[in-house]
């Protein structure tokens, strides 16, 4: 218990209390001067860091919580139970930081409503802005017995298990629209992105890998939660997870390669452009990690899991940021690189990310308890494992 | 009735009498800095661009099938029957997609303002409905602007392009560039040599983003019923199992 309440270091609390003035100076110029004083967007480049980074990164970066929650309670894997709480919880944090992310990106904040009530089907982010109000519900629910928990309140708990398996596979539906459609956001765009990035299949590969960077962030937070908490890690789960991950990088390149092949333009991967580079990096970045998972060596080793997973979260947002931010830059004839205000916006939601995850698994029971605790649970203990809510 | 602007660079003679009424009608300031800088942005919604003797002019092209239209989530951008597409600033949450998504990269933001709209031309709707032209028609001192009937300028730009053939590169601009236009726009040179975009496709772009959306039904139905059955069936062998008095297997989904 004495470690569970242990601080981080004083450097760490610096930083985070630098970075967060940082935001909030960044945060007054977005309001009171607008989008021009607080970013280097131009007519030429609509779309920048907090579009690229803070809303396609992040919500496939917590694309954890419908892959666990499925593995769990629709496909019963359920040496995983351990993890999901984290998951969901990361999820929702996420999307919360996603949702205020995209407070700060809009014009107009205010109107974030507008799409709920005024109609436009036909719009790639019309369905985007409906999946994610959706998701975001489901996921507050999915996580809500463990604030119910918490604070004893049985009865609104019980009804919330009732219908977990039906919000379970909305969230799955909701998760596979949504995430896939983030890359059909950029179907509209054949003659502005790099033929490196703009393919038919962008909706594919941004479904895929967002299930890739999922299974590298729980890894990830794992290994961070063991570290703060003084917690034994689950290698043997993180093995099984580290097995797939490897698979499904390895899916994402054999697709990646037949995609570039089929449409003729592997040659330009060698041109020596910028943009040649940054598709190396991108790649490599994955292909990395995945030789390294095959092995078994590797994959008990909690250091080298966590670098692999590392490798994964930097390879996927990669690729994301060079389908939103430098694959649109040779087209767009301008020069776009984040103004600072921009980068503390984003470094801000990030530690703040951290942060309240920190907060959460402190107070509420996210991770799970301790064998020597008693279990504390008076009336639901007779569920059927069948009615387990992803709480659980 | 489908109404267009026709411009044919070879009349223009660069005054640009059309990018200061446009101003005007839109209320903003008109200067020579202003007129100097030949890019769209919230001070101006056309403008001529210059190339050595030659000029062209960039506005909103008013696509037929208009990109910023389909991608709008709130529906603030409309294509009208008369041709124009306008813009509903009530609506606009601004999000921008539309102009990231603009093949010809028109429409603009007041990005220094802190209830920011997006601006692009609007091909003088009001005006129109008025029964008369566009704003930069009437101001165009050499006829290089005209408004009319779409398939009577499509004919008359043919006609230029068929009895002065030296004169003209043969095709004309916004006739079928993303599936047609309701600005049309004929020059001596191809487009790429006057500053406007040549890489289009010939077919309207809101196609390729409407056929992924197309497949929104199926993922809800097909998922549904999969994930469904998949746990009908991971937590049948459990019922089972207890039923047999055995304890269920570790990992019984596998």
């Amino acid at each position: 218990m004495t470690k569970l309440l242990r601080w981080p270091s004083t450097f760490w609390r610096a930083l985070f209390v630098l970075i967060l003035a940082g935001g909030a100076y960044a945060t007054y110029v977005r309001a009171f001067y607008g989008l021009g004083a607080s970013t280097n967007l131009s007519d030429q480049f609509p779309w920048g860091l907090w579009i690229g980074f803070d809303v396609l990164c992040g919500v496939g970066l917590a694309a954890g919580g419908f892959t666990l929650a499925a593995s769990v309670h629709i496909f019963n894997l359920r040496r995983y139970k351990p993890i999901v709480r984290p998951a969901i919880l990361t999820a929702f944090l996420g999307y919360m930081l996603v949702i205020l992310a995209l407070l700060f990106d809009l014009g107009r904040p205010y109107r974030i409503w507008h799409p709920l009530v005024m109609w436009n089907p036909r719009s790639v982010m019309f369905e985007v802005a409906w999946c994610v109000t959706l998701y975001t519900t489901v996921l507050a629910l999915e996580f809500a017995p463990v604030v119910l928990e918490r604070f004893g309140l049985y009865e609104p708990l019980k009804w919330i298990r009732r219908v977990m398996i039906p919000l379970v596979i909305a969230g799955v539906i909701l998760s596979t629209l949504h995430q896939s459609s983030l890359g059909s956001l950029y179907l509209i765009v054949p003659e502005k992105l790099h033929p490196l990035w703009y393919t038919p299949l962008l909706p594919v590969f941004f479904f895929v890998s967002a299930i890739t960077v999922g299974l590298a962030m729980t890894i990830f937070e794992s290994w961070h939660s063991s570290k703060a908490f003084g917690r034994q890690l689950e290698l043997p789960l993180l093995d099984g997870m580290a097995r797939l991950l490897a698979v499904l990088l390895l899916v994402c390149l054999v697709i990646r390669f037949l995609d570039l092949a089929r449409r003729g333009v592997l040659a330009l991967a060698l041109e020596g452009r910028m943009e040649s580079w940054l598709f190396l990096l991108e790649v490599s970045l994955a292909t990395a990690p995945m030789l390294l998972l095959f092995r078994s060596r590797v994959r008990a080793n909690p250091s080298a899991l966590y670098a692999c997973a590392v490798m994964v979260i930097f390879a996927f947002v990669a690729h994301r940021l060079n389908v939103s931010v430098t694959g649109m830059q040779a087209s767009s004839g301008v020069e776009y690189v984040p103004k600072w205000t921009e980068a503390m916006v984003t470094l801000s939601i990030i530690a703040l990310g951290f942060a309240v995850f920190r907060f959460a698994a402190k107070y509420l029971p996210v991770f799970e308890r301790a064998k020597e605790e008693p279990l504390p649970a008076p009336e639901p203990a007779a569920q059927p494992a069948s009615e387990l809510a992803p709480g659980d | 009735m489908s109404l267009a602007v026709l411009y044919d660079s070879t009349k223009c003679v660069g005054c640009r009498e059309c990018e200061r009424a446009c101003s005007g009608k839109w209320g903003l300031p008109y200067n020579e800095a202003i007129a100097a800088r030949e890019v769209l942005s919230e001070h101006k919604l056309t403008t001529i661009v210059t190339r050595g003797e030659r000029y062209a002019r960039r506005m909103c092209m008013h696509c037929n099938q208009p990109t910023c239209v389909s991608v709008c989530p709130v529906a603030a951008l409309q294509k009208t029957e008369a041709g124009p597409v306008v813009y509903d600033e009530k609506r606009c949450m601004g999000c921008r997609y539309c102009m990231l998504a603009c093949p010809f990269q028109v429409p603009v933001y007041e990005w220094t303002r802190t209830q920011p709209k997006v601006k692009k031309c609007d091909m003088c709707f009001e005006r129109l409905m008025a029964g008369k032209p566009t704003t930069c028609s009437e101001a165009c001192p050499t006829g290089a602007t005209i408004t009319g009937r779409r398939e009577e300028l499509l004919h008359e730009a043919l006609h230029r392009l068929a009895t002065n053939p030296k004169d003209y590169w043969q095709r004309i601009y916004g006739r079928r560039e993303v599936g047609g236009a309701s600005v049309l726009m004929i020059a001596a040179a191809p487009p790429e040599e006057l500053g406007l975009k040549a890489n289009l496709p010939q077919h309207p772009l809101p196609l390729l983003t409407w056929q992924a959306l197309s497949f929104v039904p199926d993922v809800v139905g097909v998922g549904s019923a999969l994930l469904g059955g998949v746990y009908w069936i991971t937590h049948r062998r459990e019922e089972v199992a207890a039923a047999e008095g055995r304890k269920p297997g570790k990992d019984v989904g596998r």
